[in-house]
Protein backbone atom coordinates (compact mmCIF):
# COMPACT_ATOMS: atom_id res chain seq x y z
CA UNK A 1 0.00 0.00 0.00
CA UNK A 2 1.50 3.33 -0.90
CA UNK A 3 -0.27 6.07 1.00
CA UNK A 4 -0.69 9.46 -1.08
CA UNK A 5 2.68 10.28 1.80
CA UNK A 6 4.44 8.64 -0.26
CA UNK A 7 6.80 11.75 -1.71
CA UNK A 8 6.10 13.73 1.14
CA UNK A 9 8.75 14.20 4.72
CA UNK A 10 7.40 13.50 7.50
CA UNK A 11 7.76 13.25 11.01
CA UNK A 12 6.67 11.25 13.85
CA UNK A 13 7.29 11.04 17.60
CA UNK A 14 9.27 7.59 18.55
CA UNK A 15 8.24 5.84 21.56
CA UNK A 16 10.90 3.44 22.72
CA UNK A 17 11.20 1.01 25.44
CA UNK A 18 14.59 1.87 27.53
CA UNK A 19 16.16 -0.58 29.42
CA UNK A 20 19.67 -0.24 30.70
CA UNK A 21 19.95 -4.41 31.48
CA UNK A 22 18.57 -7.33 32.27
CA UNK A 23 17.52 -6.70 35.96
CA UNK A 24 16.97 -3.27 35.25
CA UNK A 25 13.22 -1.52 35.12
CA UNK A 26 12.39 -0.12 31.58
CA UNK A 27 10.54 1.94 30.63
CA UNK A 28 9.15 4.07 27.51
CA UNK A 29 11.21 7.45 26.27
CA UNK A 30 9.63 9.56 23.56
CA UNK A 31 12.44 10.69 20.70
CA UNK A 32 10.81 13.29 18.04
CA UNK A 33 12.15 12.48 14.69
CA UNK A 34 11.86 15.08 12.10
CA UNK A 35 11.87 15.39 8.37
CA UNK A 36 12.42 11.92 7.25
CA UNK A 37 12.14 10.63 4.00
CA UNK A 38 9.30 8.45 3.19
CA UNK A 39 11.55 6.50 1.57
CA UNK A 40 13.96 5.74 4.38
CA UNK A 41 13.86 1.93 5.93
CA UNK A 42 12.55 2.04 9.83
CA UNK A 43 15.81 1.07 11.07
CA UNK A 44 17.11 3.92 8.86
CA UNK A 45 15.23 5.86 11.21
CA UNK A 46 16.27 4.21 13.98
CA UNK A 47 19.91 5.00 13.16
CA UNK A 48 19.15 8.68 12.11
CA UNK A 49 18.03 9.10 15.46
CA UNK A 50 20.82 7.52 17.26
CA UNK A 51 22.80 9.43 15.60
CA UNK A 52 21.47 12.45 17.46
CA UNK A 53 21.45 10.73 20.51
CA UNK A 54 25.51 10.03 20.27
CA UNK A 55 25.89 13.88 19.12
CA UNK A 56 24.18 15.22 22.53
CA UNK A 57 25.99 12.47 24.20
CA UNK A 58 22.93 10.15 25.24
CA UNK A 59 22.84 6.60 25.18
CA UNK A 60 22.05 5.31 21.39
CA UNK A 61 18.51 3.17 21.58
CA UNK A 62 19.88 -0.74 21.40
CA UNK A 63 18.57 -2.32 18.64
CA UNK A 64 19.61 -5.64 16.92
CA UNK A 65 19.53 -6.06 12.86
CA UNK A 66 22.41 -7.36 10.72
CA UNK A 67 21.06 -8.45 6.57
CA UNK A 68 18.55 -5.69 6.48
CA UNK A 69 17.17 -7.52 3.73
CA UNK A 70 14.73 -9.88 5.13
CA UNK A 71 16.79 -12.95 5.47
CA UNK A 72 18.37 -13.15 8.49
CA UNK A 73 15.95 -13.44 11.33
CA UNK A 74 18.11 -10.30 13.56
CA UNK A 75 15.71 -7.53 13.41
CA UNK A 76 13.24 -7.92 15.97
CA UNK A 77 11.04 -4.74 17.01
CA UNK A 78 7.41 -5.04 17.94
CA UNK A 79 6.07 -1.80 16.23
CA UNK A 80 2.75 -0.68 17.67
CA UNK A 81 1.94 -4.02 18.91
CA UNK A 82 2.60 -6.07 16.42
CA UNK A 83 6.28 -7.71 15.83
CA UNK A 84 7.78 -6.68 12.78
CA UNK A 85 5.38 -3.39 12.61
CA UNK A 86 2.40 -2.86 10.15
CA UNK A 87 2.77 -5.04 6.66
CA UNK A 88 2.17 -8.34 5.91
CA UNK A 89 5.35 -10.86 5.16
CA UNK A 90 7.78 -8.69 5.88
CA UNK A 91 10.55 -8.32 8.68
CA UNK A 92 11.23 -4.86 10.65
CA UNK A 93 14.31 -3.93 8.30
CA UNK A 94 11.40 -4.32 5.34
CA UNK A 95 9.60 -1.43 6.92
CA UNK A 96 9.63 1.50 5.21
CA UNK A 97 8.39 5.09 6.84
CA UNK A 98 5.98 5.81 3.69
CA UNK A 99 3.85 2.95 5.76
CA UNK A 100 3.31 5.74 8.76
CA UNK A 101 1.71 9.04 8.76
CA UNK A 102 3.47 12.50 9.91
CA UNK A 103 2.44 13.27 13.36
CA UNK A 104 2.14 9.63 14.25
CA UNK A 105 3.64 8.08 17.64
CA UNK A 106 5.32 4.87 17.29
CA UNK A 107 5.39 2.55 19.86
CA UNK A 108 8.60 0.53 19.46
CA UNK A 109 9.53 -2.36 22.17
CA UNK A 110 11.46 -5.46 22.45
CA UNK A 111 10.10 -9.31 21.35
CA UNK A 112 9.01 -9.87 24.59
CA UNK A 113 8.18 -13.12 26.13
CA UNK A 114 10.07 -14.89 29.39
CA UNK A 115 12.47 -17.06 27.29
CA UNK A 116 13.49 -13.50 25.34
CA UNK A 117 14.54 -11.77 28.14
CA UNK A 118 15.81 -8.31 27.50
CA UNK A 119 19.41 -8.08 27.19
CA UNK A 120 19.07 -3.77 26.42
CA UNK A 121 16.71 -1.87 24.92
CA UNK A 122 15.22 -3.60 21.74
CA UNK A 123 17.76 -6.37 22.00
CA UNK A 124 16.44 -9.60 23.36
CA UNK A 125 17.94 -12.96 24.30
CA UNK A 126 16.74 -15.36 21.82
CA UNK A 127 19.26 -17.86 22.52
CA UNK A 128 16.23 -20.65 23.57
CA UNK A 129 15.85 -20.82 19.77
CA UNK A 130 19.47 -21.99 19.57
CA UNK A 131 19.26 -24.83 22.10
CA UNK A 132 15.87 -26.28 20.70
CA UNK A 133 17.80 -26.17 17.64
CA UNK A 134 20.74 -27.94 19.10
CA UNK A 135 18.33 -30.54 20.22
CA UNK A 136 17.53 -32.22 16.83
CA UNK A 137 17.11 -29.40 14.13
CA UNK A 138 19.65 -30.90 12.42
CA UNK A 139 20.36 -34.29 10.10
CA UNK A 140 23.07 -36.57 11.51
CA UNK A 141 22.67 -38.84 8.28
CA UNK A 142 25.96 -38.90 6.51
CA UNK A 143 25.47 -37.56 3.27
CA UNK A 144 28.63 -37.47 1.65
CA UNK A 145 29.49 -35.36 -1.08
CA UNK A 146 26.31 -33.90 -3.65
CA UNK A 147 24.78 -37.09 -5.25
CA UNK A 148 23.52 -37.46 -8.52
CA UNK A 149 19.71 -35.42 -8.50
CA UNK A 150 17.64 -38.01 -9.42
CA UNK A 151 19.13 -40.84 -7.06
CA UNK A 152 16.32 -39.95 -4.20
CA UNK A 153 13.26 -39.29 -5.89
CA UNK A 154 11.08 -36.42 -3.71
CA UNK A 155 7.76 -35.45 -4.52
CA UNK A 156 6.96 -32.01 -5.70
CA UNK A 157 4.57 -31.81 -3.17
CA UNK A 158 6.92 -32.44 -0.38
CA UNK A 159 9.88 -31.00 -1.73
CA UNK A 160 7.07 -27.37 -1.58
CA UNK A 161 5.81 -27.71 1.36
CA UNK A 162 9.72 -28.59 2.90
CA UNK A 163 10.56 -25.03 1.36
CA UNK A 164 7.76 -23.28 2.61
CA UNK A 165 8.77 -24.68 6.43
CA UNK A 166 12.79 -23.59 5.67
CA UNK A 167 11.75 -19.96 4.49
CA UNK A 168 11.52 -19.60 8.60
CA UNK A 169 14.50 -17.04 9.60
CA UNK A 170 13.97 -18.03 13.29
CA UNK A 171 13.62 -14.62 14.37
CA UNK A 172 11.30 -14.70 17.38
CA UNK A 173 7.98 -12.82 15.63
CA UNK A 174 5.46 -15.91 16.37
CA UNK A 175 7.19 -16.13 20.00
CA UNK A 176 6.48 -12.06 20.43
CA UNK A 177 2.95 -11.84 18.56
CA UNK A 178 1.67 -15.02 20.67
CA UNK A 179 -0.29 -14.56 23.76
CA UNK A 180 0.97 -17.16 25.60
CA UNK A 181 4.52 -16.90 24.37
CA UNK A 182 4.64 -20.17 22.43
CA UNK A 183 7.02 -21.01 20.29
CA UNK A 184 5.16 -23.83 18.28
CA UNK A 185 5.03 -22.22 14.98
CA UNK A 186 9.06 -21.65 14.88
CA UNK A 187 9.23 -25.51 16.37
CA UNK A 188 6.87 -26.66 13.52
CA UNK A 189 8.80 -25.08 10.96
CA UNK A 190 12.09 -26.65 11.21
CA UNK A 191 10.18 -30.67 12.32
CA UNK A 192 8.51 -29.89 9.00
CA UNK A 193 10.80 -28.98 6.79
CA UNK A 194 13.53 -31.47 7.96
CA UNK A 195 10.84 -34.01 8.50
CA UNK A 196 9.13 -33.76 4.60
CA UNK A 197 12.46 -34.69 3.08
CA UNK A 198 13.85 -38.54 2.99
CA UNK A 199 17.23 -37.39 4.88
CA UNK A 200 15.75 -36.05 7.25
CA UNK A 201 12.65 -38.63 7.81
CA UNK A 202 14.77 -41.06 9.24
CA UNK A 203 15.32 -39.36 12.59
CA UNK A 204 11.63 -37.70 12.15
CA UNK A 205 10.18 -39.42 15.76
CA UNK A 206 13.55 -38.72 17.95
CA UNK A 207 13.44 -34.58 16.57
CA UNK A 208 9.91 -33.95 17.26
CA UNK A 209 10.35 -35.09 20.92
CA UNK A 210 13.40 -33.78 21.95
CA UNK A 211 13.06 -30.45 19.59
CA UNK A 212 9.23 -30.22 21.80
CA UNK A 213 10.82 -31.46 24.97
CA UNK A 214 13.69 -28.93 24.76
CA UNK A 215 11.02 -25.78 23.64
CA UNK A 216 9.26 -26.59 27.43
CA UNK A 217 12.03 -26.38 29.11
CA UNK A 218 12.92 -23.40 27.95
CA UNK A 219 9.93 -22.00 29.05
CA UNK A 220 7.71 -21.27 25.86
CA UNK A 221 4.10 -21.36 26.32
CA UNK A 222 1.70 -23.52 25.15
CA UNK A 223 -0.47 -22.94 21.86
CA UNK A 224 -3.97 -22.50 22.21
CA UNK A 225 -4.64 -21.95 18.15
CA UNK A 226 -5.26 -18.39 17.81
CA UNK A 227 -3.33 -17.89 14.99
CA UNK A 228 -1.52 -14.93 15.83
CA UNK A 229 1.88 -16.22 15.38
CA UNK A 230 1.76 -17.10 11.37
CA UNK A 231 -0.49 -13.18 11.02
CA UNK A 232 2.39 -11.79 12.28
CA UNK A 233 5.50 -14.30 10.68
CA UNK A 234 7.35 -12.16 8.18
CA UNK A 235 7.70 -15.16 6.22
CA UNK A 236 3.90 -15.88 6.70
CA UNK A 237 4.58 -19.79 7.44
CA UNK A 238 1.38 -21.33 7.72
CA UNK A 239 -0.18 -22.81 11.14
CA UNK A 240 -1.08 -25.84 9.13
CA UNK A 241 2.62 -26.48 10.53
CA UNK A 242 1.36 -26.85 14.35
CA UNK A 243 -1.37 -29.22 12.97
CA UNK A 244 1.43 -31.39 11.30
CA UNK A 245 3.69 -31.59 14.56
CA UNK A 246 1.27 -32.17 16.47
CA UNK A 247 0.20 -35.30 14.46
CA UNK A 248 3.76 -36.37 14.26
CA UNK A 249 4.10 -35.35 18.46
CA UNK A 250 1.46 -37.70 19.12
CA UNK A 251 2.51 -40.27 16.43
CA UNK A 252 5.92 -40.39 18.19
CA UNK A 253 4.86 -40.84 21.37
CA UNK A 254 2.72 -43.82 20.49
CA UNK A 255 5.39 -45.99 18.42
CA UNK A 256 7.73 -45.29 21.06
CA UNK A 257 5.91 -46.63 23.50
CA UNK A 258 4.86 -49.55 21.38
CA UNK A 259 7.12 -50.37 18.77
CA UNK A 260 9.00 -53.22 18.68
CA UNK A 261 12.86 -52.00 18.88
CA UNK A 262 15.80 -53.92 19.20
CA UNK A 263 17.63 -55.21 22.81
CA UNK A 264 21.40 -54.86 20.53
CA UNK A 265 23.10 -51.86 21.95
CA UNK A 266 26.20 -52.04 19.27
CA UNK A 267 25.96 -52.17 15.32
CA UNK A 268 26.95 -54.47 13.36
CA UNK A 269 26.48 -58.44 12.97
CA UNK A 270 25.74 -59.87 16.34
CA UNK B 1 9.56 -39.74 28.45
CA UNK B 2 7.08 -42.21 28.25
CA UNK B 3 3.75 -42.31 26.39
CA UNK B 4 1.61 -41.42 29.94
CA UNK B 5 4.61 -38.43 30.72
CA UNK B 6 4.39 -37.03 26.97
CA UNK B 7 0.20 -36.87 27.31
CA UNK B 8 0.12 -35.51 30.89
CA UNK B 9 3.37 -33.24 31.09
CA UNK B 10 4.35 -32.36 27.83
CA UNK B 11 2.64 -29.14 25.90
CA UNK B 12 0.90 -31.57 23.25
CA UNK B 13 0.13 -34.44 25.25
CA UNK B 14 -1.99 -31.86 27.64
CA UNK B 15 -3.68 -30.32 25.02
CA UNK B 16 -4.59 -33.48 23.20
CA UNK B 17 -5.99 -34.73 26.35
CA UNK B 18 -7.89 -31.70 26.20
CA UNK B 19 -9.67 -32.08 22.73
CA UNK B 20 -10.08 -35.72 23.54
CA UNK B 21 -12.31 -34.99 26.55
CA UNK B 22 -13.40 -32.43 24.84
CA UNK B 23 -15.00 -34.86 21.80
CA UNK B 24 -16.66 -36.80 24.62
CA UNK B 25 -18.23 -33.56 26.62
CA UNK B 26 -19.39 -32.84 23.02
CA UNK B 27 -20.57 -36.18 22.43
CA UNK B 28 -22.56 -35.78 25.46
CA UNK B 29 -23.90 -32.66 25.16
CA UNK B 30 -25.57 -33.12 21.61
CA UNK B 31 -26.89 -36.63 23.41
CA UNK B 32 -28.34 -34.96 26.61
CA UNK B 33 -29.80 -32.31 24.42
CA UNK B 34 -31.61 -34.70 22.30
CA UNK B 35 -32.99 -36.57 25.07
CA UNK B 36 -34.45 -33.39 26.50
CA UNK B 37 -36.30 -32.15 23.81
CA UNK B 38 -38.68 -35.01 24.56
CA UNK B 39 -40.54 -32.89 26.63
CA UNK B 40 -41.83 -31.34 23.62
CA UNK B 41 -43.42 -35.01 23.41
CA UNK B 42 -46.02 -37.08 25.52
CA UNK B 43 -45.04 -36.88 29.40
CA UNK B 44 -44.54 -40.72 28.61
CA UNK B 45 -41.61 -39.51 26.73
CA UNK B 46 -39.29 -37.30 28.82
CA UNK B 47 -40.50 -39.28 32.26
CA UNK B 48 -40.28 -43.04 30.36
CA UNK B 49 -36.76 -41.94 29.22
CA UNK B 50 -35.70 -40.78 32.20
CA UNK B 51 -36.62 -43.90 33.94
CA UNK B 52 -34.63 -46.02 31.40
CA UNK B 53 -31.71 -44.40 32.55
CA UNK B 54 -32.10 -44.83 35.78
CA UNK B 55 -32.83 -48.58 35.29
CA UNK B 56 -29.09 -48.77 33.91
CA UNK B 57 -28.40 -49.32 37.00
CA UNK B 58 -24.68 -49.56 37.30
CA UNK B 59 -24.30 -48.91 33.45
CA UNK B 60 -25.41 -45.36 34.48
CA UNK B 61 -22.55 -45.16 37.09
CA UNK B 62 -20.02 -46.03 34.41
CA UNK B 63 -21.09 -43.22 32.37
CA UNK B 64 -21.05 -40.78 35.00
CA UNK B 65 -17.93 -41.96 35.87
CA UNK B 66 -16.91 -41.52 32.18
CA UNK B 67 -17.83 -37.95 32.28
CA UNK B 68 -16.68 -37.39 35.58
CA UNK B 69 -13.02 -37.71 34.79
CA UNK B 70 -13.73 -36.30 31.25
CA UNK B 71 -14.56 -32.94 32.88
CA UNK B 72 -11.85 -33.38 35.35
CA UNK B 73 -9.16 -34.00 32.99
CA UNK B 74 -10.20 -31.10 30.67
CA UNK B 75 -10.09 -28.22 33.08
CA UNK B 76 -7.11 -29.70 35.38
CA UNK B 77 -5.16 -29.54 31.46
CA UNK B 78 -6.78 -26.43 31.05
CA UNK B 79 -5.84 -25.01 34.01
CA UNK B 80 -2.54 -25.52 34.09
CA UNK B 81 -1.63 -24.50 30.05
CA UNK B 82 -3.49 -21.34 30.94
CA UNK B 83 -0.78 -21.13 33.93
CA UNK B 84 2.02 -21.97 32.31
CA UNK B 85 1.06 -19.22 29.65
CA UNK B 86 0.73 -16.20 32.20
CA UNK B 87 4.78 -17.28 33.30
CA UNK B 88 5.59 -17.77 29.73
CA UNK B 89 4.13 -14.23 28.86
CA UNK B 90 5.37 -12.05 31.81
CA UNK B 91 4.83 -8.81 32.09
CA UNK B 92 3.63 -6.84 28.69
CA UNK B 93 3.75 -3.08 29.81
CA UNK B 94 3.59 -1.93 26.48
CA UNK B 95 0.68 -2.40 23.01
CA UNK B 96 -0.94 -5.56 22.25
CA UNK B 97 -2.38 -5.59 18.56
CA UNK B 98 -4.68 -8.42 18.12
CA UNK B 99 -3.95 -9.15 14.25
CA UNK B 100 -6.64 -12.29 14.17
CA UNK B 101 -7.39 -13.87 17.10
CA UNK B 102 -11.17 -15.20 16.96
CA UNK B 103 -13.23 -13.69 20.01
CA UNK B 104 -14.23 -16.89 20.49
CA UNK B 105 -10.78 -18.14 21.44
CA UNK B 106 -9.87 -15.45 22.89
CA UNK B 107 -12.80 -16.06 25.26
CA UNK B 108 -12.68 -19.60 25.63
CA UNK B 109 -11.53 -19.71 29.05
CA UNK B 110 -13.49 -17.55 30.23
CA UNK B 111 -16.60 -19.29 29.18
CA UNK B 112 -15.29 -22.87 29.89
CA UNK B 113 -14.70 -21.42 33.64
CA UNK B 114 -18.80 -20.11 33.78
CA UNK B 115 -19.83 -23.05 32.46
CA UNK B 116 -18.35 -25.08 35.16
CA UNK B 117 -20.23 -22.97 37.22
CA UNK B 118 -23.33 -23.49 35.47
CA UNK B 119 -22.76 -27.28 35.56
CA UNK B 120 -22.80 -27.05 39.58
CA UNK B 121 -25.70 -25.50 39.65
CA UNK B 122 -27.02 -27.33 36.67
CA UNK B 123 -26.49 -30.61 39.09
CA UNK B 124 -27.87 -29.29 42.12
CA UNK B 125 -30.86 -28.05 40.44
CA UNK B 126 -32.15 -31.39 38.20
CA UNK B 127 -30.12 -34.23 40.00
CA UNK B 128 -29.80 -33.48 43.40
CA UNK B 129 -32.70 -31.40 44.54
CA UNK B 130 -30.21 -28.40 46.46
CA UNK B 131 -31.54 -25.78 44.22
CA UNK B 132 -35.27 -25.48 43.55
CA UNK B 133 -36.33 -28.14 46.10
CA UNK B 134 -40.19 -27.62 46.22
CA UNK B 135 -40.58 -28.86 42.48
CA UNK B 136 -37.78 -31.01 43.08
CA UNK B 137 -38.42 -35.16 41.24
CA UNK B 138 -38.61 -36.95 44.08
CA UNK B 139 -41.49 -34.44 46.06
CA UNK B 140 -43.51 -34.55 43.21
CA UNK B 141 -46.18 -37.06 42.68
CA UNK B 142 -45.32 -39.90 40.78
CA UNK B 143 -46.74 -40.38 37.21
CA UNK B 144 -48.14 -43.06 35.98
CA UNK B 145 -46.53 -44.06 32.44
CA UNK B 146 -50.16 -44.43 29.74
CA UNK B 147 -47.97 -45.93 27.45
CA UNK B 148 -44.94 -48.04 26.99
CA UNK B 149 -41.56 -46.00 26.74
CA UNK B 150 -39.52 -47.86 23.78
CA UNK B 151 -35.97 -47.70 23.25
CA UNK B 152 -34.90 -49.01 19.68
CA UNK B 153 -38.62 -50.85 19.50
CA UNK B 154 -38.08 -52.45 22.93
CA UNK B 155 -40.83 -51.73 25.37
CA UNK B 156 -38.27 -50.83 28.60
CA UNK B 157 -40.52 -48.76 30.72
CA UNK B 158 -44.05 -50.66 30.78
CA UNK B 159 -47.44 -48.87 31.00
CA UNK B 160 -48.87 -48.42 34.19
CA UNK B 161 -45.48 -48.26 35.92
CA UNK B 162 -45.05 -45.44 38.44
CA UNK B 163 -41.91 -43.24 37.68
CA UNK B 164 -41.13 -39.71 38.99
CA UNK B 165 -42.38 -36.53 37.17
CA UNK B 166 -39.32 -35.22 35.42
CA UNK B 167 -41.48 -33.58 33.12
CA UNK B 168 -43.18 -31.48 35.15
CA UNK B 169 -40.20 -30.90 37.44
CA UNK B 170 -38.20 -29.42 34.82
CA UNK B 171 -41.55 -27.24 33.08
CA UNK B 172 -41.54 -26.23 37.06
CA UNK B 173 -38.26 -25.06 37.38
CA UNK B 174 -38.10 -23.06 33.84
CA UNK B 175 -41.54 -21.14 35.25
CA UNK B 176 -38.84 -18.97 37.71
CA UNK B 177 -38.10 -16.37 34.92
CA UNK B 178 -34.36 -16.30 36.82
CA UNK B 179 -34.12 -19.70 36.52
CA UNK B 180 -34.24 -19.75 32.38
CA UNK B 181 -32.86 -16.62 31.65
CA UNK B 182 -29.80 -18.31 33.82
CA UNK B 183 -29.91 -21.32 31.47
CA UNK B 184 -30.39 -19.62 28.32
CA UNK B 185 -27.18 -17.68 29.42
CA UNK B 186 -25.68 -20.70 30.24
CA UNK B 187 -26.41 -22.51 27.40
CA UNK B 188 -25.03 -19.43 25.10
CA UNK B 189 -21.25 -19.41 26.54
CA UNK B 190 -21.19 -23.12 26.38
CA UNK B 191 -22.04 -23.11 22.40
CA UNK B 192 -19.50 -20.20 22.07
CA UNK B 193 -16.94 -22.01 23.91
CA UNK B 194 -17.76 -24.97 21.46
CA UNK B 195 -17.53 -22.89 18.63
CA UNK B 196 -13.63 -22.54 19.58
CA UNK B 197 -13.18 -26.02 20.82
CA UNK B 198 -14.61 -27.75 17.60
CA UNK B 199 -12.79 -25.80 15.52
CA UNK B 200 -9.29 -26.46 17.55
CA UNK B 201 -10.02 -29.54 18.27
CA UNK B 202 -9.09 -30.75 14.99
CA UNK B 203 -5.92 -28.43 15.09
CA UNK B 204 -4.67 -30.33 17.65
CA UNK B 205 -5.54 -34.06 16.55
CA UNK B 206 -3.47 -32.85 13.63
CA UNK B 207 -6.34 -33.10 11.22
CA UNK B 208 -6.81 -29.10 10.27
CA UNK B 209 -5.23 -27.65 7.18
CA UNK B 210 -6.12 -24.18 5.54
CA UNK B 211 -7.58 -26.71 2.48
CA UNK B 212 -10.45 -27.09 4.28
CA UNK B 213 -10.31 -25.05 7.35
CA UNK B 214 -13.16 -22.49 5.87
CA UNK B 215 -15.46 -24.89 5.63
CA UNK B 216 -14.75 -26.66 9.05
CA UNK B 217 -15.17 -23.45 10.84
CA UNK B 218 -18.33 -22.75 8.86
CA UNK B 219 -19.30 -26.12 10.15
CA UNK B 220 -18.35 -25.54 13.90
CA UNK B 221 -20.84 -22.40 13.66
CA UNK B 222 -23.96 -24.42 12.08
CA UNK B 223 -23.03 -26.83 15.05
CA UNK B 224 -23.11 -24.47 17.51
CA UNK B 225 -25.73 -22.27 16.37
CA UNK B 226 -28.24 -25.51 16.09
CA UNK B 227 -27.11 -26.80 19.45
CA UNK B 228 -27.85 -22.96 21.15
CA UNK B 229 -31.41 -22.56 19.55
CA UNK B 230 -32.00 -26.54 20.40
CA UNK B 231 -31.49 -25.42 24.26
CA UNK B 232 -32.75 -22.11 23.95
CA UNK B 233 -36.28 -23.84 22.88
CA UNK B 234 -37.32 -25.64 26.19
CA UNK B 235 -36.57 -22.33 28.88
CA UNK B 236 -37.41 -20.23 26.16
CA UNK B 237 -40.78 -22.25 25.37
CA UNK B 238 -42.09 -22.17 29.46
CA UNK B 239 -40.79 -18.87 29.43
CA UNK B 240 -43.20 -17.01 27.20
CA UNK B 241 -45.76 -19.61 28.05
CA UNK B 242 -45.71 -21.80 24.97
CA UNK B 243 -45.11 -25.10 26.81
CA UNK B 244 -46.69 -25.39 30.56
CA UNK B 245 -47.25 -28.29 32.52
CA UNK B 246 -49.23 -31.68 31.35
CA UNK B 247 -53.11 -31.97 31.77
CA UNK B 248 -53.79 -33.29 35.27
CA UNK B 249 -50.64 -32.46 37.34
CA UNK B 250 -51.85 -32.43 40.79
CA UNK B 251 -49.02 -30.30 42.15
CA UNK B 252 -46.38 -31.23 45.40
CA UNK B 253 -47.36 -32.77 48.25
CA UNK B 254 -50.28 -34.94 47.27
CA UNK B 255 -48.71 -38.41 46.90
CA UNK B 256 -44.25 -38.82 47.05
CA UNK B 257 -43.50 -40.92 44.58
CA UNK B 258 -41.93 -44.53 45.55
CA UNK B 259 -40.34 -45.39 42.89
CA UNK B 260 -36.33 -44.12 41.86
C1 LIG C 1 -16.88 -27.31 32.48
C2 LIG C 1 -16.04 -26.36 32.38
C3 LIG C 1 -15.10 -26.18 31.23
C4 LIG C 1 -13.95 -25.49 31.31
C5 LIG C 1 -13.41 -24.79 32.53
C6 LIG C 1 -13.33 -25.53 30.02
C7 LIG C 1 -12.15 -24.89 29.72
C8 LIG C 1 -11.56 -24.93 28.49
C9 LIG C 1 -10.41 -24.18 28.16
C10 LIG C 1 -9.65 -23.21 29.07
C11 LIG C 1 -10.08 -24.49 26.89
C12 LIG C 1 -8.82 -23.94 26.26
C13 LIG C 1 -8.79 -23.70 24.87
C14 LIG C 1 -7.63 -22.92 24.49
O1 LIG C 1 -7.09 -22.17 25.34
O2 LIG C 1 -7.29 -23.07 23.32
C15 LIG C 1 -11.06 -25.42 26.41
C16 LIG C 1 -11.08 -25.99 25.16
C17 LIG C 1 -12.01 -26.88 24.73
N1 LIG C 1 -13.18 -27.21 25.40
FE1 LIG C 1 -13.64 -26.74 27.28
N2 LIG C 1 -14.10 -26.25 29.18
C18 LIG C 1 -15.21 -26.66 29.88
C19 LIG C 1 -16.26 -27.37 29.41
C20 LIG C 1 -16.29 -27.93 28.19
C21 LIG C 1 -17.36 -28.73 27.72
C22 LIG C 1 -18.64 -29.03 28.51
C23 LIG C 1 -16.99 -29.13 26.48
C24 LIG C 1 -17.69 -29.99 25.51
C25 LIG C 1 -18.93 -30.15 25.49
C26 LIG C 1 -15.72 -28.57 26.15
C27 LIG C 1 -15.04 -28.74 24.96
C28 LIG C 1 -13.83 -28.15 24.64
C29 LIG C 1 -13.06 -28.41 23.46
C30 LIG C 1 -13.42 -29.39 22.38
C31 LIG C 1 -11.90 -27.62 23.53
C32 LIG C 1 -10.78 -27.54 22.51
C33 LIG C 1 -9.61 -28.37 22.86
C34 LIG C 1 -8.45 -28.02 21.96
O3 LIG C 1 -7.71 -27.07 22.30
O4 LIG C 1 -8.27 -28.66 20.94
N3 LIG C 1 -15.31 -27.84 27.21
N4 LIG C 1 -11.96 -25.66 27.41
S1 LIG D 1 17.96 -7.60 9.65
FE1 LIG D 1 18.07 -9.57 8.74
S2 LIG D 1 15.97 -10.08 8.63
FE2 LIG D 1 15.87 -8.04 9.30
Amino acid sequence: MVANNSQQALSITLRVWRQAGPDQPGKFVDYPAKDLSPHMSFLEMLDMVNDELTRKGEEPIAFAHDCREGICGTCSCTINGKPHGPGRGIATCQLYMRTFHDGDVIVVEPFRATAFPIVKDLVTDRSGFDKIMKSGGFITARAGSAPEANATLIPKENADLAMDAAACIGCGACVAACKNASAMLFVAAKVSHLGLLPQGEVERDRRVLAMVGTMEEQGFGNCTNYYECSAACPKLISHDFIARMNRDYLKASFRSAFQHASNSTGGGAG
Amino acid sequence: MSLVGNLFKSSIGRKFLMAATGVVLIGFVIGHLVGNLQVFQHPDHLNGYAQFLHNLGPWLWVARIVLIVAVAVHIWAATMLSLENKQARGAQPGVKLWIRASLASRAVRWTGYIVLAFLIYHLAHFTFGVAGKEHFKERLPGYLMTSDYRVAGFPVVKQGTEVLDVHSMVILGFQNPIVAVFYIIAVGLLSFHLLHGVDSLFQTFGLRSSRWSGALRKVAVVVCLAYFLGNLLIPGAVLIGAKGLREGYRGPGAHVAAAR
